[in-house]
């Protein structure tokens, strides 16, 4: 079973990881883009539809990755993780449909009417398609973080006929999980969006083409970035006071904590994480600081792994509670370290942005090319560690992950469907970064293909959204 | 009637939205092959469906998750058992979802044709499987006391009946394509399609009808009462007759809603077939998974209910609403109008 559960988490693993690849750029891309058609609509100027169209492009190839990586997410519980979807159906399995019937629905049609039925609707409407595309990603990333809290913080339920029943649904809407995390989502949603925008606007300005269109959006971005990576860092505070009373584990994991603290408690910057012998050597140690991050104050001490595990164990029988505690701690540590950076990246280029003189510093405007991948690096650590340090629970508390897979599903099948996977992931992710590059290059200026369409997101000739 | 009963019924209607709508869908993917002579034709043909199939792609995520959160065990049931040819399911949805995207953004006449093929295999894989999944899962699984399915792929899931029954699927995906493409476009392509549509008609009646009586002898020891099968199966012959005077007279709206009708009484027959039941075991001794025994609890079903009497309304609305939108007729890439 060993081997099973192994390559279904793996496959679990990447199949999410990159389908969260896309989501972020959609949600974040999508908002800027309708924002920049709001400001079309009431200000009449050519140069903000010029932007709305070209960003789009963009918008749409990376949608459309991102639906099709979708449908794996919605099957594979079942197919992967049957007695997983046995335990839980009845309380996971409600914001899954309710996602589909409330988000997947709104999106999928609007984006129809945005794309094709420009001149088959009123202006007015046309503007509503984008906010409502918008409000649909927004909507589908909180039904599917409703699951997940789940998962972390079981909420609203009770133990009955050998499975998790929901028996209080404002329990579960009101998880505090949920609270913490559709924030901090959203939010590093948007920054992936700004980020990709002001990277690629940097380049373009830094080439002298289209310098007013890709400043003005370039100007909106940066405003949107800094205000969503200063975000980022407040509700990833609250996260982390959330983890410190519920998930005590993973936040004593994330700071390779194996023995109780002192008072107040020091946050460890870097440490060698020695599991066999339980400890940490070589720590860069704050003082207070973790103190604040778990409770707000510069007071408090915080549990180690040792304690915890050993309470684990009178509650839940023998066993090992430990999450692999070198991955928690250093994707925690990538994740804050690279949102740091978004934000004084954000800050300074705004900064000489202000002050006008943005398009003379070089540097700047390279480092801004190299930004955009930045929020894909937290992004997909901040998932790492949240779903690995709620290990070894599939639900925390309730389920183990061992316990959870299709008893059914043989290791050489998964192997089959990893490499299937894996192998088709490959090509969309190759082709969608050439195509990237490619309408980068040629610009917004590129000349209408043969047949018309192809440039113009809004009537493109049989290209779905 | 019981929660139960009622998420099981709209399942089924779920389905039945699905390959009403995606139904065309996939028969314009296929039509992409055997009806465009270049591409002009092939963008034209794609574009009928341009703005609707990523909802109509929808019905089916929905029914998915509806399986889920109303039937934790038939959800966990069928998507573990059917491992294999899931698989392949989502692969074919996958390629088709981003070649309507990738096809038209690339540099040469060969990455083109590459995408095209996705788009095709995309669009005739399907319902090839779930013409499969439907009719094996009334056949029966061999399934062990803890609902685990261990069947072959060769034998138990794949078998000659279950073949025809994903050719009837295949082929009525074409056909209502075709009568859509009828309904959208203009001159010779929609003359070419209304010519070949007439004869893919013959073809699916002759797989259906001997599909349809292999699959009545599988479904007859399950119905309590053999009348109501027999009455599903002779609305689909029914329906399938009243629509040939409607295509000898090109009328191909009529001719459409009645492909539209055979879909729902096919997709409907397997859930009258499976009630009440939703995996049937082929293991002497072993009682089937029953709807009641796959079900969530009251309190949830209940939430649900009220999410979906709210919601299934409002979606109906602007999907419909959409449809109404791009009523016009294609014309060389463009729409009528304008």
């Amino acid at each position: 079973m060993m081997e099973e559960v192994f390559l279904a988490r793996l496959q679990f693993a990447s199949t999410t990881l990159f389908h969260f690849l896309f989501v972020p750029l959609s949600i974040g891309l999508v908002f800027l883009i309708a924002l920049m058609q709001t400001l079309y609509y009431f200000k009449k100027e050519e140069i903000y539809l010029k932007m709305t169209k070209f960003w789009a492009i963009f918008f749409l190839i990376n949608f459309a990755v991102g639906v099709v990586t979708g449908i794996i997410q919605e099957f594979q519980f079942g197919m992967n993780w049957s007695e997983y979807s046995r335990f839980v159906g009845d309380i996971f399995g409600a914001p899954l449909a309710v996602e589909a019937l409330l988000a997947f629905f709104l999106e999928s049609t609007f984006i129809g009417i945005w794309v094709f039925g420009e001149k088959k609707v009123p202006k007015w409407v046309h503007l509503l398609s984008i906010w409502l595309v918008s409000l649909g990603t927004i909507l589908s990333a909180f039904w599917i973080l409703v699951a997940n809290s789940f998962m972390q913080n079981p909420t609203g339920y009770r133990l009955a006929n050998g499975r998790a029943e929901m028996n209080d649904i404002a329990a579960v809407l009101t998880n505090e999980k949920l609270w913490v995390a559709f924030p901090h989502t959203v939010y590093a949603s948007l920054a992936t969006g700004a980020f990709f925008i002001i990277g690629v606007s940097a380049w373009y300005i830094m080439k002298g083409r289209h310098v007013e269109m890709f400043k003005k959006s370039m100007t909106l971005s940066l405003i949107v970035g800094l205000i969503a990576s200063l975000a980022i860092a407040f509700s990833g505070h609250s996260q982390a006071t959330y983890l410190m009373h519920a998930q005590p584990m993973k936040m004593a994991a994330a700071e390779g904590l194996w023995e109780d603290s002192g008072d107040p408690a020091a946050w460890t910057l870097f440490a060698n994480i020695d599991v066999e012998n339980r400890e940490s050597t070589g720590r860069i140690d704050i003082p207070y600081l973790l103190s604040y991050l778990a409770y707000s104050e510069f007071s408090g001490k915080v549990e180690g792994m040792d304690t915890l595990e050993a309470k684990m164990i009178e509650q839940h029988g023998e066993g090992s509670y430990l999450p692999p505690v070198k991955t928690v701690f250093w994707s925690f540590r990538i994740m804050a370290g690279t949102g740091g950076v978004l934000i004084v990246i954000a800050a300074l280029a705004l900064w000489f942005n202000y002050r006008k003189t943005l398009e003379q510093k070089t540097w700047l405007l390279k480092l801004l090319v190299l930004s955009i991948f930045i929020p894909y690096i937290s992004n997909s650590f901040g998932w790492i560690m949240s779903e690995v340090g709620r290990q070894p629970w599939v639900v925390n508390g309730l389920m183990e992950t061992a316990t959870a897979v299709s008893p059914n599903v043989t290791a050489n099948q998964i192997l089959f469907s990893l490499i299937a996977f894996s192998t088709i992931y490959a090509i969309l992710g190759a082709v969608m970064v050439w195509l990237f590059v490619r309408v980068i290059k040629r610009g917004p200026e590129a000349p209408p293909k043969a047949n018309v369409e192809a440039t113009d997101p809004f009537d493109q000739g049989g290209a779905a959204q | 009637m019981m929660l139960s009963e009622f998420w099981f019924i709209l399942i089924g209607v779920l389905f039945v939205g699905f390959f009403y709508l995606e139904g065309f869908d996939f028969g314009v993917g296929m039509s992409t092959q055997f009806l465009a002579k270049n591409e002009d034709e092939r963008r034209v043909l794609i574009k009928t469906i341009g703005p609707v199939w990523d909802a109509n792609e929808v019905w089916l995520i929905t029914a998915g998750g509806a399986m889920f959160a109303a039937f934790p065990h038939w959800y966990a049931t069928a998507f573990s058992g059917y491992y294999m040819a899931f698989v392949l399911l989502l692969l074919a949805l996958i390629v088709r979802g981003v070649s309507f995207e990738f096809r038209e953004k690339g540099p040469s006449k060969k990455w083109r044709y590459t995408w095209d093929l996705a788009l095709f295999t995309g669009s005739i894989l399907p319902p090839f499987l779930f013409g499969v999944f439907f009719t094996s899962l009334v056949q029966g699984l061999p399934m062990d006391e803890g609902y685990h399915v261990y069947a072959n792929f060769f034998g138990d899931i794949v078998n000659l009946e279950s073949v025809l029954g994903g050719v009837v699927f295949v082929l009525l995906s074409y056909v209502h394509g075709l009568f859509f493409i009828g309904l959208k476009t203009v001159g010779d392509l929609r003359e070419r399609a209304f010519q070949q549509a007439k004869k893919m008609y013959a073809l699916t009646g002759i797989v259906s009808a001997i599909y349809l009586f292999m699959f009545v002898q599988s479904a007859l020891p399950l119905m309590d009462n053999a009348a109501i099968l027999y009455g599903m199966v002779a609305a689909y012959a029914v329906f399938y007759f009243i629509a040939l005077p409607f295509l000898l007279k090109h009328r191909e709206g009529w001719s459409f809603l009645m492909t539209g009708f055979m879909w729902i009484v096919l997709v409907s027959t397997y859930f009258v077939a499976l009630f009440p039941n939703v995996v049937i075991n082929s293991v002497e001794g072993i009682a089937n998974l029953s709807l009641y025994d796959a079900a969530s609890g009251d309190y949830s079903l209940k939430i649900m209910t009220y999410v979906a009497l709210t919601m299934v309304p409002i979606v109906l609305g602007y999907t419909i609403w959409s449809y109404y939108v791009f009523r016009k007729r294609i014309v060389g890439g463009k729409e009528d109008g304008y």
